[in-house]
């Protein structure tokens, strides 16, 4: 039994998968059985039905964004190496990535704008890349719900949206986000330690 | 052929010297002390042996994998991922601490970052949450032979493999057979039984014989399944005029319960195997069976079980309130059923450890009992994807293996459904319930009752009703090492004069919960569902509002 018979095998593509995600083999086995555990009817991809079925995620006020973010592109399915990219950005950041990055790769999924670019898609509804003064209101009834009047939600839109818009167009682009951010400790909140 | 023929002989010969054997050893050992209700111990010395061999077996697991340098895969007991319980206030705050240039003020307002709580709390749902999470039998701390559920299997020496071998053997050729004649010795001596006690006048004598031949052919059927019971506090054991109200963990707790003391049944009357055991069992003594078009109407049923309850020379009651429905189109009836009879209520907790159907009821919502206290997503608990309200117990009395207790949380609404599709609904003789708007949201917590706790120790037995028939779940029992459960006997308990009956019922299943480590589940369930998880969804944005305008005190002072 060489190291190829270990149990990571059963992973379809789990080389592509690593290299890509960079997650360590029993991190990826053990998020394959989770995988497979939400994958109630053994279809071998992730419906939207499927995460919504997370009653812990159904009451989180953002829990259809953060499931819209498993589907990009109207697409209807994930497999395993889409589910997994998806949270390789919560990937904690650990040294080893730091000096052993090679220049010519892309920059890992986990990294600190990779990161900044999850929560910044979650602001921008129509992906266009900017996060408009009506998707900002949008995002913003998702999280207090009807708990807070329409003035005060929208005055708290104009104030952010004023406050990092940089070149005045009424909307935030990532790099307005990335630089309102920059002091944020992304590295550690956007971070899920998986035990070993 | 003509040479064979003395072979053919001594063969024949063989084969019925060994049968009369078995048969003989099968009345001595087994039928003869289920008459008597002893027990020689062979049962508890079977499973003390097992128990050693699995612990033996798990060692020399880790070791072989060690010697080869794997990595053996490791239950998550713990979770798959690292979380703090943090509320959802303290958290932001904390984000924007570490964010903000600014002096540290507490007035509200909103902060761009403040998505990354949700947006994680989110993600890390999906990686792992306590209800949907799944305790699959490959999580056993130690492997049980049963090669259907261990990961590790591949690092198994050859000494292990031939034990395996021997297990299969052993449980095929051995166990099973034994089983099928035992469990067809135990349906067939009940069915003669009853009938032929059915046509002795009534009077003291049919009483005796009936409770004697009920409980000796239960008694077989328990060895049939080589089920392990301990029953404790029996001094509480269910009087007559009353009502045993159980846990229902497996189509087998009827037998479980009826092989220690004589209670009348209540249930549907079937048709094929069933509905002649149903008949047979009648004569003998008062079961309350239900026509199919009498279980509709709840009123009759109440009318009924009450009577039979003020008789008190009837015999108590047997009800697993949690129930199951038999079909997707009679389902349920019986309103507040059993807790608004007024009679005293027996409680009884059942924790099956072992090869049960931990996967059988299709929901895969299970949680390590001992995960309790862990407050999730700040409004208390997980919600199920039933949005089943999780209120972990500490566990208790867990003293059985040792190994880790799950809990399923069956009985999700889709989840009776599809035990309308179930082939133990027609085994057990369920109390059903009332499928209508109205009463279902006064009804369910009753129904939910506590659930079980599995210690699949000694196999998994994943049944998945939709794709195994009833033959292949007992096929999967029978060819298990034992089914090993305890039974406790609760104070009996009666409705308190200012309580309603959903009160009561709620008492009395957090009581049985308490009792057998099991994970009380407070739901409002069923058709309600989609509120639920609004109102918890709610709960979340209230809690986040206040963090960006204040509360209303705040407001009002600005």
């Amino acid at each position: 039994m060489g190291s190829r018979s270990s149990h990571a095998a059963i992973i379809p593509e789990v080389d592509t998968i690593r290299q890509e995600t960079g997650f360590s083999q029993a991190c990826l086995l053990r998020l394959y059985h989770r995988f497979q555990a939400l994958d109630r009817s053994k279809k071998g991809y992730l419906s939207r039905m499927d995460l919504q079925q997370i009653g812990a995620l159904a009451v989180n006020p953002l829990g259809d964004r953060i499931i819209d973010s498993f589907f990009p592109d109207g697409s209807h399915q994930v497999d395993f190496s889409g589910f997994v990219r998806v949270l390789a950005h919560f990937r904690p950041i650990d040294d080893e990535d730091a000096s052993n990055r090679d220049p010519k790769q892309p920059e890992p999924l986990n990294s600190r704008m990779n990161k900044l670019r999850f929560a910044f898609q979650l602001y921008d509804l129509d992906r266009d890349g900017k996060i408009s003064r009506h998707e900002m209101l949008q995002v913003l009834r998702l999280m207090v719900g009807v708990q807070v009047t329409d003035e005060q939600l929208e005055s708290i839109t104009d104030r952010t949206v004023q406050e990092a818009d940089d070149d005045g167009d009424g909307a935030v682009s990532f790099l307005e986000f990335a630089k309102s951010l920059e002091k944020m400790d992304i590295e550690q909140k956007m971070s899920i330690r998986i035990l070993k | 052929m003509f040479l064979l023929l003395p072979f053919d002989s001594l063969i024949v010969n063989l084969l019925g010297i060994s049968l009369t054997v078995l048969f003989t050893l099968l009345l001595v050992f087994i039928i003869v002390p289920a008459i008597f209700g002893v027990s020689f111990g062979i049962r508890k010395l079977y499973m003390k042996t097992l128990l050693k061999i699995f612990a033996w077996a798990t060692l020399r697991m880790e070791r072989g994998a060690k010697e080869k340098n794997h990595q053996l895969y490791k239950p998550y007991t713990n979770g798959i991922i690292a979380k703090d319980p943090t509320s959802l206030e303290e958290e932001i705050k904390e984000i924007r601490r570490s964010g903000s240039s600014k002096a540290l003020d507490n007035t509200p307002e909103f902060e761009l970052s403040d998505i990354f709580y949700f947006c994680r709390k989110g993600m890390e749902t999906i990686m792992d949450d306590e209800v949907t999470k799944r305790f699959s039998a490959e999580e056993l701390e130690s492997w049980n032979l049963l090669s259907r559920t261990n990961y590790n299997f591949q690092y198994i020496s050859l000494r292990l493999t031939v034990l395996w071998g021997l297990g299969v053997l052993i449980r095929y050729c051995f166990l099973l057979p034994l089983r099928i004649a035992l469990a067809f010795t135990g349906i067939s001596l009940l069915v003669v039984g009853t009938t032929v006690v059915g046509y002795l006048p009534h009077g003291r004598f049919k009483e005796f014989l009936s409770k004697h031949v009920h409980l000796m052919c239960y008694r077989i059927c328990v060895r049939a399944l080589t089920a392990i019971i301990t029953y404790h506090d029996r001094k509480n054991r269910p009087r007559n005029g009353g009502i045993c109200v159980a846990n229902h963990t497996s189509p087998i707790d009827v037998i479980i319960l009826a092989s220690d003391g004589y209670y009348a049944m209540v249930g549907q009357v079937h048709g094929g195997l069933m509905g002649v055991i149903q008949r047979a069992m009648v004569k003998a003594c008062p079961h309350v069976w239900f026509e199919r078009s009498e279980v509709k109407d709840r009123h009759l049923v109440a009318k009924r079980l009450t009577e039979h309850v003020q008789d008190k020379s009837k015999l108590p009651i047997l009800i697993f309130p949690e129930g199951t429905c038999i079909n997707n189109t009679s389902v349920m009836m019986f309103k507040k059923g059993s807790f608004e009879i007024g009679a005293t209520v027996y409680p009884v907790a059942i924790k099956m450890a072992l090869e049960l159907l931990t996967e059988a009821l299709g929901a895969h919502d299970s949680r390590p009992a001992s995960r309790a206290g862990e407050e999730r997503m700040g409004v208390g608990t997980a919600v199920a994807p039933d949005a089943i309200q999780v209120q972990p117990f500490a566990s208790a009395g867990d003293g059985n293996t040792g190994s880790a207790s799950v809990c399923h949380a069956h009985l999700s609404w889709e989840v009776q459904s599809l035990c309308g599709r179930a082939p133990w609904g027609h085994l057990c003789f369920l109390m059903q319930t009332y499928r209508d708007d109205r009463v279902s949201h006064c009804l369910l917590p009753e129904l939910s009752q506590a659930l079980p706790v599995y210690d699949p120790q000694f196999g998994d037995a994943f049944w998945n009703s939709s794709k195994y028939g009833m033959v292949a779940y007992l096929l999967r029992m029978m060819t298990s090492w034992a089914i090993v459960c305890s039974v406790w006997y609760l104070p009996p308990m009666t409705r308190e004069t200012e309580e309603d009956a959903v009160q009561f019922a709620n008492r009395v299943k957090s009581a049985i919960a308490r009792q057998g480590g099991l994970v009380d589940l407070l739901w409002d369930g069923g058709l309600k569902r989609e509120k639920v998880k609004d109102a918890f969804k709610e709960e979340q944005q209230k809690l986040y509002s206040k963090m960006i305008v204040g509360s209303h005190e705040d407001r009002s002072r600005s």
